[in-house]
Order: C-alpha cells, then sequence, then structure tokens
C-alpha cells in the first residue's frame, strides 16, 4: 500500500477509534439518567437529564438562581442550600463559603453536577425571577462617570419587583472578554413603571461591565436582563429612613422614593436622604430630589459635599457624608419614631455609616444595605 | 552503554527507575508543573498520584498499540503522534470513570488530569520504553516505578520549600532561583546511587 496513505490512514484510525470509546465511555458513564430537582421541600420538583452542573439545568428550568461568573466557580453568587447528600465541597468552592454556610450544606450551584436526586432550598422570591429580552432605549450621562441607562422590555414586556431589589445585566464577550458574564446593578425605575427598567451605572477603571455600558452600548441595542433580585427594601414599620448613598448608589432609593410619591407607600415614613459626593460635578439629580422634597412633606433631602470646588458656590452641607449624618441625627432629625438605617455604596462607606448610626443608638438589626461587591 | 536492561530483573527495573533513573531528576521531565505544583503538598500529592495512575496505563495502552499496529505496519515514524493520541484519550476516559466512581478520588486526582495531558514525563517515559525495546511487563514495571520517582521526586520537593519558606533567602534567589538550586541537589543525590543499578 502507498506509504503516504498509510500512514494518514493508520493515525485518522487510531483517532477515530479512540474518539470512539471516549463517546461510547461518555454515553455509559456519564449517563445518569434522569433526576429529580426538589426544589423547598416540595414547592416545586423538575425531572431532568442528569450529568451537567445544577445551575444551568434550573435555568433550563426557569429558576435562576443569580451568577455573575456563568458557572465558572469564580464569582460565588450562585450560593443554595442543599439538603440532600451531593458529595464532600470542591475545592472550587471552599473560598466563597463561609463556616456557618460549610455547616448548613450551602453550596455553589454551578459547581454540582446532577448526578442524582437532589433536594435544595432557594429563597422563595427566585421563582419570580425571570430572563428579559429588552431594547436599550436612553442612554444618559448624569455626570462625567455615571450613566442612566433605560431599558424598555420586551420579553417578557413587563417586571414586578420591590423598589430596593436588583437585575444582572448580561454582558455578551467583547474586546478581551471570551464568555458571557453578569453584573447585578439597583434598578432606579419605580415598580409603577413595569414596562422599563432603569439602571445608574459608574465607570469603573477596568470593570467589565462598566466599560461595556460606557464604551460599547448604544441606544437601541439589544441587550438581556436577568431578575430581579435581592432583600434590600423598604421595611413596614413606622421608624424614620436614614438613606445615605453617594454616585450610583442612589439608584434603590431613587427607586423608594419615586415609589412612595406615586402610590403613598408606607405612608407613616419619614425620610432623610443624605447624599454625599466630592465636589458638585460628581452630583446629579438635584433639581429631581429638590422638587420631590417640595411634593412630599415627609421627603428631607441633604446633598452634602466632602471638597466644594470654588466654581460650585455650594450654599449646603459641606463635609464628609458621615460628619453631616452624625450632626443630623443628633441636632435635626426628631427621634420621636425611632430610626431605621439605608445604606447603598462601597463597603468602606456603608461600614463607616454603621458605626455612626449606631453610635447614636440605632440597633444593628435595624440597619440595611446594598453592598457594592 | 550496554543495553543490560534487557536481561534486567523487573525488580531492579522499577527500583532504578524510582531511585537511580528517577524521570524527573536524571532526565529532567515534567519540570513545569514539578515546579509550579511544588508550593503546596496537597497539590504535589494529588499530581503525583495522577502522573503515576496515567503513566502506568499509557505505557500498557501504548505498548500495545506500538506492537500491534504501529510496528507491524512498519510506521514507527508516525509512534510520536500516535503516543500523543492516546494519551490524550486515555486521560480523558479515566477523568470520565473517576468522577462517576469515586468523587472523593476525583478531588485528590482528577482536576489535575487535564494537567496531565501535556506532561513531558509521560511521553518520555513511553518514548523510552519504546527506544529500549521493553517487553509488556517491563514497560508497565518502568512506567509504574518512573511514575512513583516523579511522586517522590515532588512530594520531596514540595517538603523541602515548605522549610525553605520559613528561612531567610537571598532576595535575587526567592521563588525560581532556590527552587532550581534545590532541584540541582536533589538531583544529585539520586544520581549518586546510579552505580549501583543503571537504566540509561
Amino acid at each position: 500500500m502507498n506509504p503516504y496513505l498509510l500512514g494518514p490512514l493508520v493515525v485518522s484510525g487510531i483517532t477515530a477509534f479512540l474518539a470512539l470509546l471516549i463517546a461510547l465511555t461518555d454515553r455509559v458513564v456519564n449517563n445518569y439518567g434522569t433526576v429529580v430537582i426538589d426544589i423547598n421541600k416540595g414547592k416545586k420538583r423538575f425531572e431532568v437529564k442528569g450529568g451537567a452542573p445544577l445551575l444551568g439545568t434550573l435555568a433550563s428550568q426557569k429558576i435562576f438562581v443569580p451568577s455573575a461568573c456563568g458557572g465558572r466557580g469564580s464569582c460565588g453568587a450562585c450560593k443554595c442550600k442543599v439538603t440532600s447528600e451531593v458529595g464532600p465541597v470542591l475545592p472550587t468552592e471552599l473560598p466563597y463559603l463561609s463556616k456557618e454556610e460549610l455547616a448548613d450544606g450551602t453550596r455553589l450551584a454551578c459547581q454540582i453536577k446532577l448526578k442524582k436526586d437532589i433536594a435544595i432550598e432557594v429563597p422563595e422570591e427566585l421563582f419570580s425571577v425571570k430572563r428579559f429580552e429588552a431594547t436599550v432605549s436612553s442612554i444618559r450621562d448624569l455626570t462625567y462617570d455615571i450613566k442612566e441607562v433605560t431599558y424598555t422590555l420586551e420579553d417578557p414586556a413587563e417586571i414586578e419587583f420591590v423598589p430596593g431589589q436588583y437585575v444582572q445585566i448580561v454582558v455578551p464577550p467583547y474586546g478581551d472578554l471570551d464568555e458571557e458574564v453578569q453584573r447585578a446593578y439597583s434598578m432606579s425605575s419605580k415598580p409603577g413603571d413595569k414596562g422599563k427598567v432603569e439602571l445608574l451605572i459608574r465607570l469603573v477603571p477596568g470593570g467589565i461591565a462598566t466599560t461595556w455600558v460606557h464604551k460599547h452600548l448604544k441606544q437601541g441595542q439589544k441587550a438581556r436582563l436577568v431578575g430581579p433580585f435581592g432583600e434590600f427594601r423598604v421595611h413596614d414599620t413606622g421608624a424614620t429612613m436614614l438613606c445615605v448613598a453617594g454616585g450610583s448608589g442612589m439608584a434603590p432609593f431613587w427607586s423608594m422614593l419615586r415609589h412612595m410619591e406615586a402610590e403613598n407607600a408606607h405612608p407613616d415614613k419619614d425620610v432623610w436622604y443624605f447624599f454625599g459626593a466630592r465636589s458638585l460635578k460628581d452630583m446629579f439629580y438635584l433639581d429631581e430630589l429638590s422638587a420631590l422634597e417640595k411634593r412630599m412633606p415627609r421627603f428631607h433631602f441633604v446633598p452634602a459635599l466632602s471638597e466644594p470646588a470654588p466654581e460650585d458656590k455650594w450654599t449646603g452641607e459641606t463635609g464628609l457624608i458621615t460628619d453631616v449624618l452624625d450632626r443630623f441625627i443628633k441636632e435635626r432629625i426628631p427621634k420621636e419614631k425611632g430610626f431605621e438605617g439605608y445604606l447603598c455604596g462601597s463597603p468602606g462607606m456603608i461600614n463607616a455609616c454603621i458605626a455612626v448610626m449606631t453610635n447614636n443608638g440605632v440597633a444593628e438589626k435595624d440597619i440595611f444595605f446594598d453592598k457594592f461587591a | 552503554m550496554d543495553f543490560e536492561f534487557f536481561t534486567m530483573n523487573p525488580i531492579a527495573l522499577f527500583f532504578a527507575s524510582i531511585f537511580t533513573s528517577n524521570i524527573l531528576l536524571s532526565n529532567f521531565l515534567g519540570m513545569c508543573s514539578f515546579i509550579s505544583v511544588s508550593k503546596d503538598y496537597k497539590s504535589s500529592f494529588g499530581l503525583g498520584l495522577a502522573v503515576t495512575v496515567v503513566m502506568t496505563i499509557t505505557a500498557a495502552v501504548s505498548w500495545v498499540v506500538l506492537y500491534y499496529v504501529i510496528v507491524p505496519l512498519g510506521l514507527e515514524y508516525l509512534s510520536f503522534i500516535v503516543f500523543i493520541i492516546v494519551i490524550a484519550a486515555v486521560v480523558q476516559i479515566l477523568e470520565m470513570v473517576i468522577d462517576r466512581a469515586s468523587p472523593a478520588l476525583y478531588m485528590s486526582l482528577g482536576i489535575f488530569l487535564p494537567l496531565i495531558t501535556v506532561n513531558c514525563a509521560i511521553l518520555g517515559a513511553i518514548l523510552f520504553m519504546q527506544i529500549r525495546q521493553y517487553a509488556f511487563i517491563e514497560s508497565v514495571v518502568f512506567a509504574a516505578g518512573s511514575g512513583l520517582g516523579w511522586w517522590l521526586a515532588i512530594m520531596l520537593l514540595a517538603a523541602i520549600r515548605g522549610r525553605i519558606e520559613n528561612n531567610p533567602v537571598p532576595s535575587g534567589l526567592k521563588g525560581a532561583g532556590i527552587t532550581m538550586i534545590t532541584i540541582g541537589f536533589m538531583a544529585m543525590g539520586f544520581i549518586g546511587f546510579s552505580g549501583m543499578i543503571a537504566v540509561q
């Protein structure tokens, strides 16, 4: 036989044989049949094909567990409690689980391979999480580094959420990013506007999603959102709300405030909103918030600049937002109704505000926050 | 060098391939993972185990392919490519089987399997097997010994690096520098005994 033919033929033959062997092994070994997923003690049950990771299988059943990395085990967001036996915790999960979580069976959904029937517990609200196809209907510059992005929902066309909740935007591959990722942003639109979602997105240098939104996203472009998620919301008590946020941390409060006005929600609650920024160029929605303050007597707006520029001609509060907050709690805000803290921003800012509030007698259990990760 | 190993007792071959002709320290094969993984004792254990298992199995499979397909057809010039394909396939199958059979073992060994596909020590051992014309039993014994030798060497290096961590090292030598020097000393230590039994 022609040696030029024999060589390639033999190599191809061996390769094909081994590939067949792999395929057969895959069929036999990786065939886990159908497995049953039991969610929240029988609330929902699915019969699904085994062998795939839990996260993706749940998504195929329209249960969207939050995940930022798309199932690569690099974000640690897709935590869920597993109550049946699924084998030991993998080394890939360990960095993301605390001692308490390890003890109560919390695992990363993306790292669990479905090999047998499984019972899990997820927050009930995840049942209402959907994947939305949407169009970017406007992108507006609020400051030099914050954009207000409005999405018009198409399929499904409406979203039900509680002010303070967030959605995940799906960032498609671009530049050096070769896989789809998701990032969470609080909604600043009010629940009454069911057909749209507004987000405030600040450009973080080097940030995957923020760079994409600021440099690549265009009006009219199709986009995808997953949500709503999150526990951050107005609590139904009579206590006075002390809200603190700077920059894009305003998003959940902008939603809460407009919702309160539109629906007269939580009518007994007084609201104080402390908006901290460095100078006037970092401030936005000032006119809107001042107007809202006039229309809604129980709302008080306190903008404060820490380093006002001379050209700002600033006549409002100055100083670090924590100092302003401290001064107001001590001197200006009536104490009769009691206080609740609502914080949104960087971990450093939140921890500083918690310290100020607890020093002024606000119980730690009454302070709620949404930390930027 | 005369080819004494044809008459070599398999037990002597086994010990020679572990100690005196350690594939890592006398041939410097599999260095990349040796240096990078030896930072951590536990990972070294898993990787060493994986190398041993894969080396033994691939040597056996490659031997069969070599002497029942390649040699009869006179295609020795293709053996390189065929060995690589065999290694890749065996690693794939092994990974799937271990994942199914024992999740615990998969955790300690399975996560290293993809790394092994490109470990030159594996291909090296198989090529030695071909060049030295080992019989089937000799091949398996040699591969298992080489694997164990690789495992031993990486565990030793991991232990030594654990010690070095707590000692002052001149700043220019920190990291790779001192590791290479350490490996050099280890190699001398191992090769020092090659007069007793030699596999060349």
